[in-house]
């Protein structure tokens, strides 16, 4: 097995200062994206939204790694150049996104477990040598009355850590990703609460599945109250200041310190909201033994987007706002971000409720 | 809610933190009766309770020993015990800035249909005898719970069993105002390799904090006392350099960062045998967001029990003996323990004891 290179690869994404651009929407998802800023949906604007992103001069330098849908990790640039080439050149890690969506648990509320594990085996070492060296799979829970159930609990941790050890087993650093969703009317505290459970129902599936920690990195939704739910009072001073409290603390007792780095989903957060949030986190004085850093798509892509409006006279400013983002998101992971970045771009919610990719 | 918040969290959280103190550990002097008595008689003496309260008060009173420890655990009769000047051993050690502690299981009894694995009792009408210890000055309490290493062990009932028992022990101590320490034993007896321990060890930690966790148990108001990674008895040694990093992997790999410190077993180890170890534990370059001290019986009174011998005229030098031990298992959670030096006799002898039994 990869030993040695798992964890070489896990370590470098998570250094200080650098985190992951998640560009792997699929073909679906990137749609809905384009739609919204009235782009049709065809390989060549796919492939143009992504190079726009990739070569964003100096933005890679504030990347380790950027997830890729299957087809985007074997597009080239329009010179011809391959995007894994470009990526690599720039010192960022090719990663690939693995799962084939959620299917609805029957029984539950419309809680789902993850697929994708046929031919799995072949299909990371067929990654591999595409120039992947991570792969992200994405497991959905939620809160509810009765929710998250044991069987989903355990549907999905049993299914992450199976997903883990055979991307290990093909030399791709598994990304673990448990989303609790925050849709819902709940506190912060219920929150907390349901991630504290499946934090923990994960890393003894992980242990039981004989995955190497060290090899792997964590992508957790922050601890925050539900979207329904009125934000954090001001009353606690700075609301950044306690979401980063109960996410530090859930993964506390949770993570063990063998991971190397945990790299948050933005869930709907707005771009600077996730940034405030992470900063505030690498502010705080405890104990860390990992690093915090993002994995963002919609908190990084949102204004970008917007700027590009699919037009190639908009493609270098743009990319100035791409770089923006990717710059405030690393000064974040070292505790130091002011905020501004963006204005009222970034400032937009993006929220949506019942979100599937 | 996930984790306990009742009435002692922050006295739970404020003890377990100042257990594991750096430069200080704990003595465990828990031994019970029968088990005390097997020592007491390796010297020649009688095992009535005026020795017991001897030797105890030997331990207690050792000049300049005290700075050392965070923590003493005490075995029921002691708790309630005093000096011969009618000092009560709990004032003694609070005044020395030394948290008592208590041993609440009731030992071990065996699993049926399996080859001899066991499972710790004690639950019963645990609360009040907490509550009672409590208002006897303890602050922390013990339970240790045994696994073993064979062809077929530890099988998963005796991994369940055990994670779950320290689990429910962990959650009523708290509930009545005990920092638990968390001790799933894996009895070094046998001839497998490092490897095979650490594998074990990795796995029935895993399955202490899922049980930790499903318990609602308060992770910071918590401590863990477990076995250090090495081979089996039947198998060669190997460097204190290894054992130290296949111990503090072990732990990177299962113990969450909010667990404030883990005080180590000495299962059998020389005295200086365990404090090497432990030295090279904290000299060692990694992730270690806990502290790493010493929760020992045998390896901290060993060669003070050979001094005293029973005899009143040896009580300094047997004092002496257990002031250099602590002195340097505190150095050893500094990483600066020297190492051996003019060794007391008794202190680098091997003080296993095939299948022991407390």
């Amino acid at each position: 097995m990869h030993v040695d290179e798992l964890i070489k690869n896990a370590k470098f994404i998570a250094t200080p200062g650098k985190g992951i651009l998640a560009a792997d929407e699929s073909t679906g998802t990137i749609g809905k994206r384009l739609a919204s800023i009235n782009v049709e949906n065809i390989e060549s604007n796919r492939q143009a939204l992504r190079e726009l992103l990739f070569t964003s001069p100096s933005a890679l330098s504030y990347l380790s790694g950027v997830i890729l849908f299957e087809e985007t990790l074997y597009q080239k640039t329009s010179d011809g150049k391959p995007f894994v080439d470009v990526l690599q050149e720039n010192d960022v890690v090719p990663g690939i996104k693995v799962d084939k969506g959620t299917v609805d648990i029957a029984g539950t509320n419309g809680e789902t477990t993850t697929q994708g594990f046929d031919s799995l085996g072949a299909r990371c070492a067929q990654f591999y040598k595409a120039g992947a060296r991570f792969a992200k799979w994405r497991s959905v829970l939620k809160i509810g009355p009765d929710e998250p159930s044991e069987l989903s609990i355990q549907q999905n941790a049993q299914g992450l850590a199976r997903y883990a050890i055979i991307c290990q087993e093909n030399g791709l650093v598994p990304i673990v990703e448990p989303e609790i969703l925050t849709d819902g009317g709940h506190d912060i505290k219920k929150c907390a609460a349901a991630t504290e459970t499946v934090l923990a129902a994960v890393y003894k599936a992980l242990n039981d599945h004989h995955v190497l920690l060290e090899g792997t990195l964590l992508k957790p939704n922050m601890v925050t109250p539900g979207s329904d739910s009125p934000k954090v009072r001001i009353e606690f001073n700075d609301p950044a200041e306690v979401i980063a409290e109960y996410t530090v603390t859930a993964l506390r007792r949770t993570v063990p310190p063998a991971v190397p780095g945990i790299v948050f989903l933005s869930g709907g957060q707005s771009e600077e909201e996730a940034t405030l949030n992470l900063s505030a986190m690498n502010k705080l004085e405890v104990l860390k033994p990992w690093t915090l850093s993002f994995s963002f798509g919609r908190a990084l892509q949102q204004s970008t987007l917007k700027t590009w409006a699919g037009k190639k006279e908009n493609v270098e400013k743009a990319q100035a706002v791409f770089l923006a983002r990717c710059k405030a998101n690393s000064e974040a992971t070292l505790g130091k971000y002011g905020g501004g970045a963006g204005g009222d771009l970034a400032a937009q919610s993006l929220y949506e409720k019942g979100y599937k990719y | 809610m996930t984790a306990y918040r009742g009435k002692y969290a922050d006295e739970l959280i404020a003890n377990a933190a100042y257990i594991g103190t750096p430069g200080k550990g704990i003595l465990a002097a828990d031994e019970s009766t029968g088990t005390i008595g097997k020592r007491l008689s390796s010297i020649n003496v009688e095992n009535v309770e005026t020795n017991r309260r001897i030797l105890r008060e030997l331990l207690f009173t050792a000049p300049g020993a005290l700075q050392y420890l965070s923590g003493v655990i005490l075995f029921e009769e002691t708790l309630y015990q005093k000096t011969a000047a009618g000092k009560p051993f709990v004032d003694v050690l609070n005044e020395g800035g030394v948290l008592p502690g208590i041993k609440v299981d009731k030992g071990t009894v065996e699993l049926a249909g399996t080859n001899g694995e066991t499972t710790t009792q004690g639950l019963d009408g645990l609360a009040q005898r907490c509550q009672k210890y409590y208002e006897a000055g303890a602050r922390f309490a013990k339970w240790r719970a045994v696994l073993k290493i064979g062809p077929n062990e530890p099988s998963q009932l005796a991994i369940n069993e055990n994670a779950n028992g320290l689990a429910r022990y962990a959650i009523i101590c708290q509930e009545n105002g005990l920092v638990p320490i968390v001790e799933p034993e894996i009895l070094v007896d046998g001839s497998h390799d490092i490897n095979k321990c650490a594998d074990v060890t990795e796995r029935v930690l895993a399955a202490c904090y899922k049980a930790l966790n499903d318990h609602h148990v308060l992770l910071e108001g918590t401590l863990l006392k477990p076995n250090m990674v090495t081979p089996g008895s039947d198998s060669a040694k190997v460097a204190p350099e290894v054992i130290a990093e296949y111990t503090v992997r072990a732990l990177q790999r299962t113990m969450p960062p909010a667990v404030p410190a883990v005080v180590f077993l000495s299962g059998g180890q020389s005295e200086e045998e365990a404090t090497v170890n432990l030295n090279a534990m904290n000299k060692l370059k990694t992730k270690k967001p806990w502290t790493l001290s010493f929760s020992f019986g045998r390896a901290l009174q060993q060669s003070t029990l050979k001094a005293w011998s029973g005899k009143d005229e040896n009580i300094p030098k047997a004092q002496a003996a257990l002031l250099k031990r602590c002195k340097a298992n505190s150095e050893a959670t500094l990483g600066t323990y020297l190492g051996g030096g003019d060794l007391s006799e008794g202190a680098s002898e091997s003080l296993h004891v095939k299948d022991y039994k407390y």
